[in-house]
């Protein structure tokens, strides 16, 4: 992994969430879907520590080469601070961290589902994985129209794509969770990738279980560093043999997981005032 | 005039007196491309218990004002599995690799570090004594003179290899805890454990960390570790001092050591900028150089702070 100081190229709101692209090579190049940078902060009282972003782009030939983007929602300090940064202003980013998701070899059919901004990072797995000809299908929600993440990046990407919103606005009313059921049949999906709320990716698991359908899901712990030194933003995750259960780093070891491999209830009896 | 930033510090031999506290460096190879692991001063290792613990429920880490409060809960697969795991990829970085030993009793705290004598390439001991002492209800080593001396003791008499007691300011005799672990035998002193704190979420009407209470880091806590080495280092001139605490630049080292530290450690910066230490080393010798002092020792011995009442 590099530490660059890299050039923003453009920070633009997208709906209700906020997108920066920005030039890194050295990041860019070596990128995978399901991987994140860390992004640092102005030294401030309200901001000490990076911002982990998992990446949404990451360009790596033709006219944007070498150029990555992320992806978020402007609700704190750090983020509050990332929204007014402008084109042209330089940050200071280490990545790309982490594992990303793992390509399907014998499947074919990917649903791939999210929520949010995290719709982003799953937009660039539906990249590599429509290069290697699979099917792409996808479930994208939000709160409201405002809040489906680039819908139309998501059309272009996938054999079909469903959009719930929570009040209706666009798509479907309801969650993705409802969808998910008839959606998965429908489509023949084989395997699921997710990215959004702990609450979310458990109903996505819990399908997938019952289904016997393997799923990859992109967990967000509140982190430090970000490169598997400060054992902060550990998930429970179970043996192989699943015998017994052990906080693992979702830094390094993940943010990706087998969603079978994640011990859905303690991480949710554990996560306190998270979402 | 020729600077160096070779130490001795409590039969320690440093390349600098920049090193990582305990719990921001666990595993090199994750660092690999983000920072010259041979450039720091040493290595102080996360906290190890004798058996192996899960850890603290999350979320481990929340920030706060100017600082970070975090309770990882010494997370550890144990001495042995360290031992044979862990240590090997540490001695490789060539640096000196101090062992921070937590326990919750005075023999758990022996055995680790009985353990550690036989590991061998270990250049240090850190006593870290802000733990529940089990064997008096709970209450912290580190906040009651007889216990963290009896630790301090008991390790020291043991062990050939230079042992240190990380203290807290949280008790307020530390000058009198500190002569006490002095007393019982250790070669230097670490200040400080950083302060106990909570942080509430008022939405979620729950604690911010899963263990409820943490710890707080970062230059939040920065002035009560320079007050910490500062009275101590008056109390006990001789004694070398690790000083740390929300040491983020050169000039907050040089501040610690002006206060009497020997050398610093770089904790909550590390987890920022992985190469913190190897940065404030930097200016460490542009400052020597500038002030014409020949090594970091001679900083300490700046006359004007001592002259200063307190």
């Amino acid at each position: 992994m590099k530490r660059v100081r890299a050039e923003v190229l453009s920070s633009r709101s997208v709906g209700n969430h906020h997108s920066i692209a920005l030039v890194a090579p050295e990041i860019a190049e070596r990128a995978r879907p399901g991987q994140f940078i860390q992004v640092a902060m102005p030294a401030s009282q309200a901001t000490v520590l990076r911002r982990p972003f998992a990446i949404h782009k990451a360009s790596k030939q033709g006219g944007w080469a070498g150029t990555l983007e992320f992806s978020f929602d402007r609700r704190g300090a750090g983020t509050g601070w990332l929204g007014e940064v402008r084109a042209h202003q330089f940050l200071d980013i280490v990545g790309p961290l982490g594992k990303g998701f793992a390509q399907p070899k014998s499947r074919n059919n990917c649903l791939l589902v999210a929520e949010g901004y995290a719709a982003g990072q799953l937009y660039f797995l539906a990249e590599e994985l429509r290069a290697r000809k699979k099917r792409v299908d996808m479930i994208i929600g939000g709160a409201n129209q405002d809040s489906i993440f680039k819908a139309i990046e998501g059309k272009r990407l996938s054999q079909t794509i469903t959009i719930v919103t929570a009040d209706g606005s666009l798509g479907e009313r309801g969650r993705v969770a409802d969808v998910l059921p008839s959606i998965a049949d429908r489509c023949a999906s084989d395997v699921v990738y997710a990215a959004g709320s702990r609450s979310m990716l458990k109903a996505v698991a819990d399908y997938c279980l019952q289904q016997h359908i393997p799923s990859q899901v992109a967990v967000e712990e509140r982190m430090a560093c970000g490169w598997g030194q400060c054992y902060t933003c550990v998930v429970p995750i179970s043996s192989e043999d699943g015998q017994s259960v052990e906080m693992v780093r979702s830094c390094v070891e993940g943010p990706v997981f087998n969603s079978t491999r994640v011990d859905w209830d303690a991480w949710l009896r554990f996560s306190g005032g998270a979402t | 005039m020729r600077s160096t930033l070779d130490s001795e510090f409590g039969g320690v031999m440093l390349p600098t007196p920049v090193l990582v506290a305990a719990g921001c460096l666990r595993s090199p190879k994750e660092l690999h491309g983000l920072v010259d692991l041979r450039k720091l001063g040493g290595i102080v290792t996360t906290s190890i218990t004798l058996a192996p613990h899960a850890g603290a429920p999350v979320p481990r880490i929340t920030e706060t004002p100017s600082g970070v409060l975090s309770a990882v809960g010494w997370q550890n697969p144990g001495v042995d599995a360290f031992i044979e795991h862990e240590i090997p990829p540490l001695l490789k970085t060539g640096v000196p690799i101090i062992v921070s030993i937590a326990g919750s009793s005075v023999s758990e705290y022996v055995q680790v570090a009985t353990a550690l004598g036989h590991a061998g390439g270990i250049a240090g001991l850190e006593l870290n004594l802000a733990c529940p002492d089990e064997e008096r209800g709970g209450g912290i080593f580190a906040h009651r003179a007889d216990r963290a001396a009896e630790v301090a003791g008991a390790v020291s008499r043991l062990t050939r290899l230079p042992v240190f007691a990380k203290l807290s300011a949280d008790a307020y005799e530390i000058v009198d805890i500190a002569g006490a672990c002095v007393h019982a035998g250790v070669s230097g002193l670490t200040l400080i454990s950083g302060p106990l704190g909570m942080a509430i979420g008022v939405m979620s009407m729950t604690p911010q960390l899963g263990a409820t209470i943490g710890r707080l880091s970062g230059p939040a806590i920065r002035p009560i570790a320079v007050r910490a080495v500062y009275e101590v280092a008056r109390a006990l001139p001789e004694i070398p001092i690790f000083g740390v605490g929300g040491i983020v630049e050169p000039q907050h080292a040089l501040e610690m050591m002006l206060a009497g530290a020997s050398a610093v450690q770089v904790g909550t910066a590390m987890l920022v900028n992985p190469s913190a230490p190897v940065d404030i080393a930097k200016g460490l010798l542009a400052y020597l150089k500038a002030m014409g002092l020949a090594s970091p020792s001679e900083i300490g011995s700046q006359p004007r702070l001592s002259k200063a009442g307190a």
